[in-house]
């Protein structure tokens, strides 16, 4: 590697660190000094109620919202304070999924799950169908790809949104509610994709979920977000002994409910 | 801290009021103005830089350029027609009957083609722009795009800039074509005015000069437009609402911006040229 350019390596266990972030939207604090690792290959999930902050520190973590103060780390390199050029550079690493799909309502379906491949790998038109098909059945969906968004129902939707994230197979993908508003039986499927894609490509990924039993799934570690402060953050398997009286609160209402 | 605090104090006494508003509108628009130039700065950065969105910028072509071949050709002729048809009483109080065509395409070169293409183009794309610029940021399609390592200035603003830069120019040479020819059927065939006087005066009067006049200034004009059109769609904020607004005040500034640069571009391009002598101003 001659190049000057800012190549990470990759030698910090972790692919993304959040470090002392604080975000206000005018009087509105947001995020109030909220620290975060991602580890390397692992699956972290962030479970919080509505409007707790979950969608700004994702945001934060691939550098479309800037903190107030703090800093964010990925694969050791702080994005805070990178010229957007080269933060867009950084952002190749990544998939994101968000919360209402965000497609782009002017293209089809499959120009929509193309569109990574199209503006940055040198595949031939028909390696781009190909690997268009292959990622739209991952999520169960055949045979949409002339549709527009504005035709398919929103669980549809937030599935091309998926196959989008993933068809340039990142090494970090971020779940904005990947499965908020499908049926069990595509959950289901969702969950595994993220469990496979961790144990097979060693991919990292970050989670938000309202769903407690997904979670638990899918994830290595869990925190808990609360009000813009992370309350709990432990590894998955010890989140049912936390104390912390809120996290048992949320907890308890799900398992009551099973 | 003791500025603001002055600021309030001033804003308490009911005289002072208006100009604490009128300063901080001053202050606000200038910020804005800076803004914009900056946009546009990297817009036009950005396209020189590959990749180069050649399919984009056909589109975007064909949207501004054949899009709005209709309504420019109805209204040139239109305009011809008209400023003749008043122009004529005018000059029939001289005896000057047979000038009316040189009037009316000086005016047309110069002012009238630039300064109405670009009113109608703003109408018909820099309010389509913006929103759907405006819906695209709304709807954190922007911000995919972004995450998707693409950089959507230069994506969604550069091609539109440079095409309404390439098409306006292209149009209000169209405008000028009908308008020649609307002002011919209303000064020979219905006013009855001699054919060899009037197609030998504009010959003789009206110069390349003045129609480059107009040309040069569509071209500022077509970059203003679009500018103001796509800064303000990618800057909208708050829902449906924030889009219609985004759009409002992209036709409204835009407009308004194509009357005030008109003047400014007016006046620096004739210091460039012969006529800078005969008159002063
Ligand atoms: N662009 C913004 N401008 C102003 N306030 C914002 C903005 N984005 C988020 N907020 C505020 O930040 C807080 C947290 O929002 P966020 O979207 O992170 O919630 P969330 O945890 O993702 O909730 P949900 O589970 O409902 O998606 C909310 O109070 C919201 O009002
Ligand atoms: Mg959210």
């Amino acid at each position: 590697m001659t190049d000057t350019t800012v190549v990470s390596v990759p030698d910090s266990p972790y692919a993304i660190e959040v470090k002392n972030v604080c975000k206000s939207f005018g009087p509105n604090p947001v995020l109030k000094n909220v620290n975060l690792k991602v580890r390397r290959g692992k699956t972290r999930v962030i479970l919080g109620p509505s409007g707790s902050g979950k969608t700004v520190i994702m945001k934060h973590m691939i550098g479309l919202l800037k903190p107030d103060s703090g800093n964010i780390l990925v694969d050791g390199v702080d994005i805070t304070t990178l010229p957007h050029n080269e933060l867009l550079n950084v952002r190749r690493k990544f998939g994101m999924v968000f919360q209402q799909a965000a497609l782009f309502d002017s293209m089809t379906v499959g120009e929509n799950v193309s569109f990574p491949l199209r503006e940055h790998s040198v595949l031939s038109k028909e390696a781009i169908a190909e690997k268009v098909r292959e990622k739209l059945g991952v999520v169960d969906l055949k045979n949409i790809e002339h549709k527009y968004p504005a035709e398919l129902s929103g669980g549809m939707r937030k599935r091309v949104g998926l196959a989008r994230a993933i068809v340039l197979e990142p090494s970090i993908v971020l779940y904005d509610e990947p499965t908020t508003g499908l049926d069990p039986l595509t959950t289901d499927s969702v969950d595994k994709m993220i469990l496979d894609a961790s144990k097979r490509l060693n991919v990292t990924s970050v989670v938000i979920s309202h769903d407690v039993g997904s979670a638990l799934l899918v994830a290595d570690d869990i925190a808990v977000i609360h009000e813009g402060v992370i309350v709990e953050d432990v590894p998955a398997k010890e989140i049912r002994d936390s104390t912390h009286p809120f996290v048992r609160e949320f907890l308890h209402t799900w398992f009551r409910k099973q | 801290m003791s500025s603001s605090s002055t600021l309030e104090r001033l804003n308490e006494n009911p005289v002072a009021r208006p100009f604490v508003a009128i300063g901080n509108m001053a202050i606000s628009g200038l910020t804005e103005l800076g803004l914009v130039v900056q946009f546009f700065a990297s817009a036009v950065a950005l396209a020189c830089r590959p990749p180069f969105r050649v399919t984009l910028l056909l589109n975007q072509m064909e949207f501004v350029g054949v899009g709005s071949l209709f309504i420019i050709m109805l209204t040139g002729t239109f305009t011809g027609a008209v400023f003749t048809l008043q122009t004529v009483n005018g000059l029939a109080q001289f005896n000057l009957e047979s000038v009316v065509g040189t009037t009316v395409m000086i005016g047309v070169t110069r002012e009238l083609a630039p300064v109405l293409t670009a009113l109608m183009v703003t109408g018909r794309v820099a309010s389509a722009m913006a929103t759907e610029l405006g819906t695209m940021r709304v709807t954190e399609q922007i911000d995919a795009m972004e995450v998707m390592a693409v950089n959507p200035v230069q994506y969604l603003a550069s091609p539109r800039i440079v095409a309404s830069a390439i098409m306006v120019p292209c149009l209000s040479m169209l405008f000028v074509a009908v308008a020649y020819a609307g002002a011919y059927i209303m000064a020979v065939p219905v006013l009855g005015i001699d054919e060899g006087a009037y197609i030998s005066r504009i010959q003789e009067y009206v110069a390349s000069y003045d129609v480059m006049h107009g040309f040069y200034k569509s071209i500022i004009l077509g970059v203003l437009l679009a500018t103001v059109g796509c800064y303000k769609g990618y800057n909208a904020a708050g829902g449906a609402r924030g889009v219609g607004n985004a759009t409002t005040q992209a036709v409204v500034i835009s407009s308004i911006s194509v009357f005030v640069l008109d003047y400014v571009l007016s006046a620096l391009l004739m210091k460039f040229e012969p006529t800078y002598n005969a008159v002063s101003y």
